[in-house]
């Protein structure tokens, strides 16, 4: 499995965020997004996760699949998607009907315990933690197997211990087979290359 | 729960969600009713406590009430999402976005609409509806009240992205209402042998059903731009 990326142009406001990207991603690979702030690692992400419409260029995976974009991908954006008044356990079961049905994962529970979260599994997310929040959204990883994760600013409010936690979820799904583009500012602790977005307007 | 198809799971998860979270959060329902009930207890002090002209003017009170109790929460209906960051998730789901929007009216009508609609015959009464009307004043509640929130969609999904989009909204819908809130008020009041004004409203229902979810769906795909 490979994602090729090749002379990608992402438009915003009417205001050229990057042109000419290009990049190739073989299965079991990371690519780390770095680059100051407004250089564009969001809308980056958000390309490739079909959700912004690419100016000029192409996003293709191979072999070829029936499949559109952003039914290959996960996507942790900077909102952890989250309903405050739905329990973890519940938000969880949702993403994985959601985004997952049919095609494997694990199950919600099984993913809380992976980020250290069965004990919060039965309460309304508007009493979790960010850093709580964060797990939560980041276990929908677990619960549906896509094999492009686009994650933005992973770490964000996670303690050492559940960093290393993300690491080993990483790791795992690379040795899979699976690609990951991670948008960050901090390391990461995988083998991954780096692609570094320059020229900010 | 692997058996199923997979892109109708998901639109039953989301139904269930939806459920959950108007049921928890509470109040979307019972606060419908009641601004309803104050449009309604209103009237008589406007106009006066002439019974002959509350009775005459009721079915059209009563539609301009549920019209407005209707469009109440809409501005809401995606916004959320957006905020929240669950509505990338919903795009990027395994069901198509029009069939997602589908699900979220329904959800949205059975816990704002069809109150309305249960109510509708009790609140008939303070306006001195005749009894031979209130049957016909339910049933064209019930068969036009779906119509106002899928079109109600349209404009939710053109504003999500707006912090004050209620307002809005509201602007972008009402004038799209007139044919619903016309047949609707026609087959409410008008003689009960003629069914053509019912049927007219039924088919506006019908073509909203089909309408709406591609007009929303393609505003909520575009919303990212």
């Amino acid at each position: 499995m490979q994602l090729s990326v090749s002379g990608l142009s992402v438009e915003r406001g009417g205001r050229i965020v990057f042109s000419a990207l290009s990049f190739t991603l073989q299965a079991g690979e990371s690519l780390v997004v770095t680059g100051r702030n407004g250089a564009g690692k969001s809308s980056l992400l958000r390309a490739l996760a079909g959700l912004l419409p690419s100016a000029e260029g192409a996003i293709s995976y191979a072999p070829a699949s029936d499949e559109p974009l952003y039914e290959m991908t996960h996507y942790v954006g900077h909102a952890d998607a989250l309903k405050s008044a739905l329990t973890a356990r519940e938000n969880l079961a949702f993403f994985a009907a959601a985004l997952g049905a049919g095609r494997g994962g694990c199950s919600p529970e099984t993913a809380l315990d992976a980020f250290g979260l069965g004990r919060v599994a039965a309460l309304p997310c508007a009493y979790l933690s960010a850093g709580q929040k964060r797990r939560v959204s980041l276990a929908k990883l677990l619960v549906a197997k896509r094999p492009l994760w686009l994650l933005d600013e992973p770490t964000t409010a996670l303690d050492a211990a559940s960093q290393e936690t993300m690491t080993k979820v990483m790791q795992a799904h690379l040795n899979e087979g699976g690609m990951i583009v991670a948008a960050t500012h901090a390391s990461l602790d995988l083998a991954a290359r780096e692609l570094r977005l320059g020229a900010a307007a | 729960m692997s058996e199923a198809p997979a892109p109708r799971s998901a639109l039953v998860a989301l139904f269930i969600r939806e459920l959950q979270i108007g049921r928890r959060i509470g109040g979307g329902a019972s606060l419908g009713v009641v601004f309803f009930l104050i449009l309604v207890t209103l009237t008589p002090f406007a106009v006066g406590p002439d019974l002959v002209l509350l009775a005459r003017i009721a079915p059209a009170i009563l539609w301009i009430a549920g019209l407005l109790a209707t469009l109440l929460g809409l501005d809401r209906l995606f916004q959320a999402d957006h905020e929240d960051g669950s509505l990338d998730l919903l795009l990027m789901s395994r069901a198509p976005i029009e069939l997602i929007v589908l699900v979220k009216c329904f959800a949205h009508w059975l816990l704002t609409g069809l109150p309305l609609v249960l109510a509708a015959p009790f609140f008939g009464l303070m306006l001195a509806l005749p009894a031979n009307q209130i049957a016909s004043v339910a049933l064209s509640l019930l068969a036009g009240t779906p119509a106002l929130t899928l079109i109600g969609a349209i404009g939710a999904a053109l504003t999500v992205s707006l912090r004050r989009g209620g307002l809005l909204l509201a602007v972008l819908i009402l004038p799209l209402c007139v044919p619903v809130l016309i047949f609707g008020v026609a087959a409410a009041s008008g003689p009960s042998d003629s069914a053509a004004p019912f049927l007219i409203l039924c088919a506006l229902t019908l073509f909203a059903l089909v309408g709406a979810p591609i007009a929303a769906g393609a505003a909520l795909r575009r919303m990212g731009e």
